[in-house]
């Protein structure tokens, strides 16, 4: 594609920091378009990944079931009011034929009313992207976290 | 009245009418969590500790935990399964540090002392000293210094540990009714292990235990049920209480239970009656048990056994401390699923757990309700639903009859009914 090897992560950080920043800003409606229509979209615990093990916290096959995990936060969740903040570093990415091999590590910070922040989950995604015109899509995003425990809830996606 | 958390385990009374009553104390006395591990997690119960296919093969094992103490299941070269205590009888320290592996022994890292899968002292490095220099001395018996041994029992897959040598046989303890659903998803039938979720409730063990024996409030807090007719207050319910602090729910299924009668959706403010799902398969269970149930039990005190159409769940409540829970979730199925069944358990699966369509809102509201009563101590909450004196199994869903019978149980093992400690 004529993109050096820092182009393409320079490429791919916009893509996640756009990911990231959409999420932050309770656009949740906005998020199923980062993802393609055959899509697979998992939040699953470094227990069960480092396991193989299928079972995923959160595990949405194709967009329609990604859809409906963003309506259903917004129109059957009962939840406490929270403002998550999402920090990401160490893109990686390798282009291989059609695909992108991608990942990034994800700090997310929670906070909440008469509480001070906390940490809510640490990990990694470990992902596939497609290109889609001047940015990507994601065909698949796994987003491992490193948390023995989820901090009492996992609301908001990955 | 005191906003005190510090009043002393004698000073505590219980309110008055009784089990119908819960005073905001029992969720956060640090001395009454530790006075609860020693009678029921410690004491003469059947804690669940795990599954037979987490170790699947002779020399294997693995770690779990009674209520907060880390245990080890091991099956030996034998192929029998065994639960010792994690912690090395020379100074204390775990033995496994591994949350799985494979071996023929548990060699604690401290001081090199090795134990057989059983829990038997093997080896102890320099037992006869460095000479000329004395070792350990010769009356030191290697036989009185094993791990701590828990009794254990294993039912169709299903591994139990008891701190007591004289727990009631496990077939008597969970009791006759108890033992038809857990063999309902349990027949013997080969498990596959799916996966696990874990969530820490800054909560009291209890209030997770009384929020699961609590349907009347899955029909209102959770709309995405009640919007979706998998779990309905205008549903026929079979809610029975059962002896030794046990419990079992289940309610039928089916499609129509949508449509809801007008008043009820008018009493149900949750109820979305226009939302719907683009992929319906995670609300479409497949009827596999044929007897068009969704069922849950709890064996007292660690466990709630849940077939919620395709997801079968356990929950696993593991008492951190008085104001702490974690809520350990494992997911299965059957070696002999299809890859339809596999795809079905795994969409089902964003029903329950910690991000969960249905069970999201219950950490929520419990990590509230412990910071809530924890500033107010001396408060009283109040179970009346169904009735003061109700302890009988109900039909609705609509009852607070579990609950009743969680204290009226508890407060007579605890010594908190007025009769003798």
């Amino acid at each position: 594609m004529g993109q050096s090897k820092s182009q393409l992560r320079a490429a791919v950080r916009d893509f996640y920091e756009d990911y990231a920043a959409i999420l932050d800003a309770d656009r949740v409606e906005e998020w199923p378009a980062f993802f393609t229509e055959d899509a697979l979209y998992q939040v699953i615990s470094r227990e069960s990944h480092s396991q193989g093990l299928t079972h995923a916290t959160i595990y949405c096959n194709g967009i329609r079931m990604i859809r409906d995990r963003g309506a259903a936060i917004r129109q059957t969740a009962v939840f406490e009011q929270r403002v998550i903040r999402h920090f990401i570093s160490n893109v990686q990415a390798v282009e291989e034929g059609r695909e992108i091999r991608a990942g990034a590590n994800f700090l997310l910070i929670e906070s909440m009313y008469d509480s001070e922040p906390q940490v809510l989950m640490v990990g990694e995604y470990i992902d596939v992207l497609v290109r889609d015109g001047e940015s990507f899509k994601l065909k698949q995003r796994s987003a491992v976290y490193d948390n023995y425990r989820v901090r009492t809830t996992l609301v908001l996606p990955v | 009245m005191t906003l005190s958390n510090s009043i002393s385990a004698e000073e505590r009374v219980w309110p008055e009418l009784g089990a119908c009553r819960v005073p905001g104390w029992v969720y956060t006395d640090p001395e009454l969590f530790d006075r609860e591990m020693e009678k029921f997690h410690y004491g003469k119960t059947w804690n669940f500790v795990g599954l037979e296919c987490e170790i699947p093969e002779p020399n294997s094992y693995r770690r779990s935990f009674v209520g907060p103490r880390s245990v080890v299941i091991t099956r030996d070269e034998q192929g029998e399964v065994h639960v010792v205590e994690n912690r090395c009888a020379h100074r204390g320290a775990p033995v496994c540090w591994k949350q799985s592996g494979k071996g023929k022994d548990l060699t604690c890292p401290y001081h090199e002392w090795t134990y057989d899968l059983s829990g038997n002292l093997q080896g102890v490095p320099f037992l006869r000293g460095a000479k000329p220099y004395p070792g350990m001395p010769r009356e030191f018996n290697k036989a009185n210094h094993g791990l701590r041994k828990l009794k254990t029992h294993v039912h169709n897959g299903t591994i139990w540990a008891s701190f007591a040598d004289d727990v009631l046989p496990f077939e008597d303890y969970v009791g006759p009714e108890i033992l038809r659903f857990i063999n309902r998803v349990f027949p013997g039938r080969e498990i596959r292990l799916l996966g696990y979720s874990r969530q820490h409730i800054p909560g009291n063990w209890k209030l997770y235990f009384e929020n699961s024996r609590d349907p009347y409030h899955a029909t209102l807090l959770h709309s995405f049920f009640t919007t979706f007719g998998l779990y309905r207050a205008d549903a026929k319910f079979c809610v029975t209480p059962q002896p030794n602090g046990h419990e079992f729910i289940y309610s039928h299924f089916t499609s129509n239970t949508r449509e809801a009668s007008a008043d009820m959706a008018a009493e149900m403010k949750n109820m979305k009656s226009n939302f719907t799902l683009e992929d319906m398969s995670v609300v479409t269970p497949v009827d596999e048990f044929k007897d068009g149930l969704i069922s849950s039990l709890q064996v007292f005190p660690s466990i709630f056994v849940q077939q919620h159409g395709n997801i079968l769940a356990l929950r696993h409540i593991l008492p951190k401390n008085a104001g702490g829970t974690e809520l350990a979730w494992t997911y299965f199925g059957y070696a002999d699923d299809t890859e339809e069944m596999k795809q079905l358990r795994l969409k089902q699966g964003n029903l329950v757990g910690p991000a969960g369509y249905v069970s999201l809102e219950d950490s929520e509201v419990l990590a509230q309700v412990q910071r809530t009563v924890s500033r107010a101590p001396d408060s009283v909450q109040v179970i009346e639903m169904g009735g003061r004196d109700n302890f009988e199994p109900s039909e609705t869903a609509i009852t607070e009859t579990l609950i009743r019978s969680f204290w009226k149980f508890y407060r007579s093992e605890m010594g908190f009914d007025g009769a003798a400690a």
